[in-house]
């Protein structure tokens, strides 16, 4: 079987006597969306925290592309290839729509020391950040302050900086929360595209977006894995649904 | 409103325009004064850098100035001495060139930037304020504590340094030099905040971790930064030492750091001509109310307290409306 392109192994992060990330184990495979749900407080951020380098796991591994990246500070991380949107639209404010896609393509580029082009009249710069923003539906938009965007298309905004950042896995901390129907339906299709282009670590509790989407699903219940599996399996399984979908029948 | 590039072509021009017509009017005392607005407001351009795009209020730029000063008063007075810099293992004379002096200024001050920046730049908020604050103090003791270069006292430099081709002694022809170097900085800094580096710069002010998730570390981003700032500034203070002809630990001390962020504030933080427009008033103001009461500082912590309360813009932002990008 080919390697996953991100593989995490015997994860643990404790706050105290609180156990926040309790032994996970997990893989992102090549064409994949992978969901990761769970109840409030199931530790699904604190998870994705420690992917992306926010937070510093007690012990375990994780490796992208087969690389061991835990020790790498997040910017190294994003630039080894982990895109992530944030689950509160974390954006440059002040800056217009395209100059914060035109700040994830500089740093997809690895290159920020330049000091004398500006950075709005260079097509290498401006070119995929406004095609990542077409993608998204902010084609019209690009001119914006990103104060003042609407919630939607804020969120819409950080997928498209994830997208500007051509990434060999994406982590996407609900990307829909708050989108009303329509953006949801524009997101779920886009995403659904993308797994070919980089797989899809999706965090999302949106469950119709979940179950149309997700190729595989992960349960999370108090910091621990309590089941992995396609739609069908987890929707089947017991324990998920007595503890998370918190069906009686 | 007016806009804001109109407004600043305005400024530059009134910059110019105040001591041309002090000479057609044999004032000059007026093109001094002009020459310090514009010596100040370079300064203030560089503190802008980090104060403004980049976000780090350092309480600390009198170390630059005041190094810079020193480079153009050390390297003279060994000239006017005929005394060399050193003699071993190689011989280093002093000079009276100012394109001697501006180098070493630049290369001093970008160095003691780096270094404190280094060190400052692991911490953020009022830590970052203190850091910077305390490095400028250490410099400033130094100088008052070490008797070679006139400690306490300061240092004279009897002849004003010289320039290929001008008569530096001559007000307006000093004036024009430092009026060319500020043009030069400012356009330097409008590149800056258009480049990638700016944009990264500024991404790093407003959003750190949204700037670490497109891979691009803020460290390193703010500490280029912060040794460009500390380098424009350091500039300016050899330009200073030169207009006064002396040089002292008062450049040095945490009063002169104090000055320059009022140009930078009282301007507009983050706008390209705020420090322009910040030095400008602040020695127009010292000036006439300076005249009337030597507690002139008095009425104008009131107006400092006033822009800080009701007027975030600045100068600039009062005039042309709030700072648009792009």
């Amino acid at each position: 079987m080919a390697e996953p392109v991100l593989s995490i192994r015997g994860l643990r992060k404790s706050f105290g006597a609180l156990t926040a990330t309790d032994d996970v184990t997990l893989e992102l495979r090549r064409g994949e969306i992978h969901a990761l749900i769970g109840p409030n407080g199931a530790g699904k951020s604190t998870l994705i925290k420690q992917i992306v380098g926010e937070l510093r796991q007690d012990a375990g591994e994780i490796r992208l592309r087969g690389e061991e990246i835990s020790a790498l500070p997040a910017e190294a991380r994003a630039r080894k290839g982990l895109a992530r949107s944030f689950q509160v639209s974390s954006l440059a404010s002040e800056y217009t729509v395209l100059q914060n896609v035109v700040l994830a393509v500089t740093g997809a580029q690895g290159r920020a020391f330049g000091f004398l082009r500006p950075a709005l009249s260079d097509p290498s710069l401006t070119g995929p950040a406004r095609r990542a923003l077409a993608r998204v539906g902010l084609g019209a938009r690009e001119g914006v302050r990103a104060a003042d965007l609407s919630h939607g298309e804020r969120r819409s905004l950080e997928v498209a900086m994830a997208l500007a950042l051509e990434p060999a896995a994406f982590l996407l901390d609900e990307p829909m929360a708050g989108m009303g129907p329509e953006g949801s339906a524009r997101l779920t299709e886009l995403l659904s595209g993308l797994r070919s282009e980089a797989p899809i670590l999706l965090v999302e509790h949106d469950m119709d977006a979940v179950f149309a989407l997700a190729d595989r699903i992960t349960v999370l219940v108090y910091g621990a894995v309590i089941a992995t599996g396609s739609v069908a399996e987890i929707r089947a399984h017991p324990e998920v649904r007595r503890a998370y979908l918190g069906e009686e029948e | 409103m007016i806009r804001e590039p109109v407004l600043n072509a305005l400024i530059l021009a009134a910059l110019l325009l105040v001591p041309l017509g002090a000479l057609a009017m044999d004032e000059p005392f007026l093109i001094t004064l002009a020459t310090k607005v514009a010596i100040f407001a370079l300064a203030g351009v560089g503190l802008n850098i980090a104060l403004g795009l980049g976000g780090m209020v350092s309480f600390g730029h009198a170390a630059f100035f005041g190094l810079g000063g020193y480079a153009t008063g050390v390297l003279a007075s060994h000239a006017l001495n005929y005394d060399p810099l050193m003699t071993e293992p190689f011989q280093i004379e002093g000079t009276t060139q100012m394109l001697v002096h501006w180098p070493v200024a630049l290369l001093l001050s970008g160095l003691a930037a780096l270094a404190i920046g280094a060190l400052s730049l692991r911490t953020s908020g009022i830590f970052f304020i203190m850091i910077t604050l305390a490095f400028a103090q250490m410099i400033f003791y130094f100088a008052i504590s070490w008797p070679a270069y006139g400690g306490e006292d300061g240092l004279s430099i009897y002849v004003r340094s010289e320039f290929p081709g001008l008569n530096t002694l001559d007000p307006i022809q000093f004036f024009a030099i430092a009026f060319a170097l500020l043009a030069l900085a400012l356009g330097f800094s409008s590149l800056i905040a258009r480049s990638r580096f700016g944009l990264a710069l500024q991404g790093a002010r407003q959003n750190e971790a949204r700037l670490r998730a497109t891979g691009i570390g803020p460290y390193r981003i703010r500490l280029v930064a912060f040794v460009i700032s500390g380098m424009i500034t350091g500039l300016a203070g050899a330009l200073f030492a030169d207009l006064n002809r002396f040089v002292s630990p008062a450049m040095l001390s945490w009063q002169t750091s104090g000055e320059i962020i009022v140009f930078v504030i009282l301007g507009g933080v983050g706008r390209l001509f705020g420090p322009v427009a910040g030095a400008g008033l602040y020695i127009l103001l010292e000036h006439n109310l300076g005249g009337l009461t030597e507690y002139w500082k008095l009425p104008f912590g009131f107006l400092l307290l006033a822009v800080v309360l009701f007027a975030r813009g600045g100068l600039i932002g009062l005039l042309a409306g709030e700072k648009r990008d792009g």
